[in-house]
């Protein structure tokens, strides 16, 4: 089963005729992924490296069937890519795009409320789910087909977990990077909801870092409702402070956003923390045991 | 980035906000000129700093002449200001905002931000301003009500009533209060704010509003359409921090002597978590980004040899958009031009992993291999901890 995309996903990019949307287009090609073209205004008609270019979304999805999207344009133009998307139609959009101002993402969030598509991202590595399809920028040799599903909002940290599962013979069913923006779709709590729900999942690793209140809110829902195992991490704990947006902000969390309050909300759900990024595999594999 | 006092009540005045009237001086030379401007010789001396607390750490003065403002003024510029939120090291004030006296009757606090869990903008309003809201969020947190305005509507009536009867203000100061509240919303967004404090928003003896002290933080990501906020995006940062942001390279230095390069603002911070677990401390966070150069990993390698604190030198790169064999080819590039004077751990996983390896294999220099994060960062605590000992 797995999660969000699999062999009938059928992807675009849009901004594949730039440098980082055509390599990706290709690395996600070359893993097995139908990529079905890709959109770049102005250079409709044309093709690149075999991906048909269409001028919008629209067309694009009339034209090749396409379901899902991921997106590389330009920060300044991003938030309307991905409102171009979820007009068209497109039922699942991976915005991959880093450094989108936060209030076009209030617009973007409260666009999408009365829409049926999902959004993951932005600022986000994207969806892998292991042997079958990828989307975004994910390396894909280090994903084995296998049974951990994977959450978190740091791309790099999401590779860290997937290697470490795929070295120690578990491997994933999905791995999916939620980005790192105070904005975004999916939350933890959405994808651990649906990982709990897929039947091929047995385990589930959940990456966080400070700041937020997005891994307290799953660690509320994992306490009631999920029975499988789960493995934590949470990123942060050095960190300087005082690097914060300043008190407002500070008490709108209260005392959440901290990494010791983010571990403490886990475990007190059950869930088994990894106290380094280097042991979240190897806590995983004795939880499975 | 953050704005200081006098630069948010420029955009404050020009959004038509009550705000005293002031003039911005930075030598003590420009106060005369001030104080002809502002058209009398009494008022309040108060440093620009980015830091709250500044009365209690006597950076607020109240002069009654042209003398004694020209003093408080040259005395405050250049001194360093230490408030508790500072840290003992303080903050250099180069600014002083000279400001007709406001007779206060009561201080009230409002703050427009972003709350992120519900997604929406949210008022924060307390009855008991000038003080420090984390203060009255911890003693008295039925202090402070939270309001979130409709999106793309704005504060509403309703809304707009239960703040004001929340603050205790009079049916006079309520249509006011209520222009306010709209013009700080709409503010808010037209200046990609991440950010709009004010504390106190003061009532007067005249029973009048008057917005006296703001704290405006811009949105980082946003500046590229907010260009004319005055304020300066390096002005908080460390020499090597904007060099690092010239190259693209996300860097922060701190107090310890293991310089860590990492992809990823997460993996960069557990690098420095696992850095700790094993008993020694980061030098800095270091996220070279997800599509740097070789260009810019030599520079990223060049800032933190330049640290004369760092001991070793702990390389983690996981390649998803950016590929192992550049980061090598960078690493190696730096250490031909800059030379190794300290230990240095690489560890490489990912896209082009194999190639990666080979080329730092293959370029003849003493670069220790990590085979995993573990080791990788067991390798660095290991060498520092051998230089402290002397071994």
């Amino acid at each position: 089963m797995a999660i969000l995309i699999d062999a009938n996903t059928r992807l675009i990019t849009q901004g594949i005729t730039g440098k980082a949307g055509l390599f990706h287009s290709q690395q996600c090609r070359d893993y097995g992924t139908q990529v079905v073209g890709g959109v770049t205004p102005k250079k409709g008609g044309t093709t690149v490296d075999g991906f048909s270019v269409f001028n919008s979304v629209a067309e694009a999805r009339r034209e090749t069937g396409a379901n899902t999207t991921m997106i590389f344009v330009p920060a300044p133009f991003a938030a309307n890519a991905i409102l171009e998307a979820a007009d068209a139609g497109i039922e699942l959009i991976v915005a991959i795009t880093e450094g989108i101002p936060t209030l076009d993402m209030l617009k973007v969030h409260n666009a999408l409320k009365d829409k049926k598509c999902i959004l993951i991202g932005p600022n986000c590595p994207g969806v892998v789910t292991a042997g079958v399809c990828k989307v975004g920028i994910a390396p894909g040799p280090i994903h084995k087909k296998g049974r951990i599903g994977i959450v978190s909002r740091s791309g790099t940290l999401t590779y860290e977990a997937v290697h470490q599962t795929s070295l120690l013979g578990l491997g994933q069913t999905t791995a999916v990077g939620i980005g790192g923006d105070p904005i975004h779709g999916l939350s933890h709590l959405d994808v651990i909801r649906m990982l709990n729900e897929d039947s091929e999942t047995e385990g589930i690793v959940l990456i966080g870092e400070i700041g937020g209140s997005d891994e307290e809110m799953a660690a509320a829902y994992i306490r009631e409702y999920v029975k499988k195992p789960v493995v934590g991490f949470i990123a942060g704990a050095s960190a300087p402070k005082g690097k914060r947006m300043g008190h407002a902000g500070a008490i709108v969390d209260g005392q959440a956003g901290t990494a010791q309050s983010k571990k403490d909300a886990l475990r007190a759900a059950g869930v088994t923390i990894a106290e380094t990024a280097a042991e979240i595999g190897q806590k995983m594999f004795e939880a499975m045991r | 980035m953050k704005l200081h006092e006098y630069q948010g009540k420029a955009l404050l005045r020009q959004a038509g906000l009550p705000v005293p009237r002031s003039e911005v001086v930075f030598s003590s030379a420009e106060v005369k000129k001030a104080l002809t401007a502002l058209g009398g010789e009494k008022g309040v001396a108060k440093a620009q700093a980015f830091t709250g607390g500044r009365g209690k750490a006597g950076g607020i003065k109240l002069f009654g002449s042209l003398a004694e403002a020209e003093q408080i003024t040259s005395k405050l510029i250049g001194m360093t200001l230490v408030t508790h939120q500072t840290g003992p090291e303080g903050v250099k004030i180069e600014a002083v905002l000279l400001e007709d006296q406001s007779r206060i009757a009561r201080e009230l606090y409002f703050a427009v931000t972003l709350d992120r869990a519900k997604a929406n903008i949210v008022f924060i309003l307390s009855p008991e301003g000038g003080m420090d809201i984390e203060e009255i969020a911890e003693h008295t947190p039925e202090k402070i009500l939270k309001l979130y305005p409709e999106w793309g509507q704005g504060p509403g009536d309703a809304l707009l009533k239960q703040a004001s009867d929340f603050l205790g203000l009079t049916a006079s100061q309520a249509a006011p209060f209520a222009d306010i509240a709209r013009k700080l919303y709409n503010l808010y967004i037209a200046k990609d704010c991440a950010l709009l404090e004010i504390n106190p928003l003061a009532v007067n003896d005249a029973g009048n509003l008057v917005l006296l002290d703001c704290k405006v933080n811009i949105d980082d990501n946003a500046l590229f359409r907010q260009q004319d906020t005055g304020g300066d995006p390096d002005a908080e940062k460390d020499p090597a921090e904007i060099e690092a942001a010239k190259y693209g390279l996300s860097y922060i230095k701190l107090d310890g002597n293991i310089g860590c390069m990492v992809n990823g603002a997460g993996l960069a911070m557990a690098t420095m978590d696992i850095i700790a677990h094993y008993g020694a401390q980061p030098a800095n966070f270091l996220d070279v980004g997800g599509s740097a150069s070789e260009e810019a990993v030599t520079k990223a390698f060049e800032i933190i040899s330049g640290d004369k604190h760092v001991k070793a030198i702990l390389v983690n790169i996981f390649g998803g958009i950016m590929p192992c064999d550049r980061i090598a080819r960078g690493i190696i590039g730096a250490v031909n031009t800059t030379g190794l004077k300290v230990p240095l751990v690489v560890r490489l996983e990912g896209t082009n992993v194999e190639q990666g390896k080979t080329l730092i294999r293959e370029s003849g220099l003493d670069i220790i291999a990590g085979d995993d994060l573990e080791d990788a960062a067991r390798k660095a605590a290991a060498t520092v901890a051998t230089a402290a000992a002397g071994v």
